[in-house]
């Protein structure tokens, strides 16, 4: 499979570039502690102006999944499985991804995953398997 | 409440264009076509427009969705406007008719025309599919958050379906009968796209998209246009009989949100309603507005849209009477406000719901881009 790479601009480069060492990290306020994905300039929980991407576990469960039955890109042949992760340091806190390194048919609600990256041209895609 | 915009103004005309998958019909010629159409629907001359309000005006966000901004209207038409606005960011497409509204409550205008062209059925001809489209567009900063991942956007819809699914026992099956009564509503629709009726099983056979969200849970790209008049609800020139009032709006983000909005101001209550024209962009939308309007009970709509007797035409809540955007064509919300606007009329021949004239409520969007309307 090859995923196109994500177009990384300056204030996504950290996320994008994290996985080099294996380890995600998310734009987290430094004022109150909550976490935001995708990372934007301002806390929408007490609107701190101060947020540095912190590791996380990694860990987390799947919110929604589907199995993908259409060829969206040319290098992506289906069937995959898109899922949003609720990650387990927040509620809410989700990431849109894909399920990897199982059958599609063995995914289900609620299933607890970890994450692992897909590297494409420097750029590390967070995808997360059983 | 008392003295809310809403009464300020009315629907004087309505109107849509021929639409289909192989019109071969220049869209902006279809613009056209609606926009004419709804000033005579409105029984007024051109030159009487002095709005104009359209979603998403002159740049889109795929090929097809948009066809021409209010400035090109102005020009096609040699408008003098007092008034104008277009752009993708407003409640649901139909902010496009709730800024009309605003415009003539204000006193910016007395007639704005509203239009929404598509012409999807061309584009994907034409350009491909959407999603190749948005890697090439100006929409990056977005996409780099579903591209490396191979998302579409029925998978959206998928993904919706399928925690629904999981949170509340619904079925494909409900959501089949949905999709088979909205297919015998457009049957008797010279809109409808379609000549053949469709059984739950031709649904539970159709191509899967993306688990659980089938071809027959997306709605049909067409090429069309819709086109209302928005007036001053006093104005002398316009045909007060066949007027359309809209009772009240709702236009916070999100289903719940919208609906509460739009309850509040107005002391009609959903058994009031005649029938409901809800968005089905995918046919689980309907099922979320239906819910958030409070329409059925929380976690019932699968129950409820799976019961044939109660949501066809002469049902407790007949849905989407025109065939919906499943089967009348994706005419991106403005064909769910127009077939509100005939219904109320009275004018909607064989598919007319019985029992005299009632409101109607319509919704439009998904997610964070919603809008409703009661429409009485």
């Amino acid at each position: 499979m090859q995923r196109p790479r994500p177009h990384v601009s300056d204030r996504t480069r950290a996320y994008w570039e994290s996985g080099a060492d294996g380890r995600l990290r998310l734009a987290r306020c430094q004022a109150c502690g909550h976490y935001q994905h995708p990372p934007a300039p301002v806390c929408p929980s007490c609107r701190g102006r101060e947020l540095a991407f912190e590791p996380v576990s990694g860990r987390g469960t799947v919110w929604s999944y589907t199995v993908n039955r259409y060829q969206w890109k040319e290098g992506m042949p289906p069937p995959y499985v898109i899922a949003e992760v609720e990650l387990a340091e927040q509620p809410g806190l989700k990431i849109l991804t894909n399920i990897v390194d199982c059958e599609p048919e063995a995914v289900t609600l609620g299933m607890a995953v970890t994450v692992r990256f897909d590297e494409v041209d420097g750029a590390y895609v967070p995808v997360f398997r059983p | 409440m008392t003295g809310k915009f809403e009464d300020s103004c009315v629907i004087s005309g309505a109107f849509r264009s021929r639409s289909g998958r192989k019109l071969s019909v220049d869209p902006w010629e279809l613009s056209v076509e609606a926009a004419l159409g709804a000033i005579a629907d409105a029984g007024l001359e051109v030159e009487a427009i002095d709005g104009l309000s359209t979603y998403p005006g002159p740049v889109g966000s795929t090929p097809g969705i948009t066809a021409g901004g209010t400035q090109d209207m102005k020009a096609m038409l040699g408008l003098k406007t007092r008034w104008h606005t277009g752009g993708m960011e407003m409640p649901g497409q139909l902010g496009a008719v709730i800024n009309a509204m605003m415009a003539v409550h204000a006193g910016l205008a007395e007639h704005v025309l509203c239009f929404r062209t598509v012409w999807e059925a061309s584009a994907q001809r034409q350009v491909g599919s959407r999603a190749k489209a948005l890697d090439d567009s100006a929409m990056l900063e977005r996409t780099q958050w579903t591209s490396p991942y191979g998302v579409g956007y029925p998978n959206y819809g998928a993904l919706l379906m399928q925690r629904y699914f999981a949170q509340t026992g619904a079925t494909r099956e409900q959501f089949g009968t949905l999709a088979s009564v909205q297919r015998d509503n457009s049957l008797l629709n010279p809109h409808g796209q379609f000549d053949m009726p469709l059984t739950v099983e031709d649904y539970l056979a159709a191509r899967m998209i993306s688990d659980p969200l089938c071809l027959l849970d997306c709605d049909m790209p067409i090429d069309g246009s819709v086109a209302f008049v928005v007036s001053r609800a006093d104005s002398n020139a316009i045909d007060a009989a066949r007027a359309v009032r809209i009772e009240a709006v709702g236009s916070s983000l999100g289903y719940e949100e919208c609906a509460a909005m739009m309850w509040s101001r107005t002391a009609l209550r959903p058994r009031d309603i005649g029938a409901a024209q809800l968005y089905d962009g995918w046919s689980i939308l309907t099922a979320l507005w239906l819910e958030g309007l409070g329409l059925c009970e929380p976690g019932q709509g699968g129950r409820f849209i799976g019961d044939r007797a109660r949501i066809s035409r002469d049902g407790e809540l007949p849905i989407n009477t025109d065939g919906g955007q499943l089967s009348a064509g994706r005419m991106h919300g403005f064909g769910q406000l127009y077939e509100a606007c005939v219904q109320v009329r009275g004018e909607a021949g064989e598919r007319q719901v019985p029992g005299g004239r009632k409101p109607q409520v319509v919704s439009v969007g998904a997610a964070d881009f919603t809008s409703c309307m009661l429409v009485a």
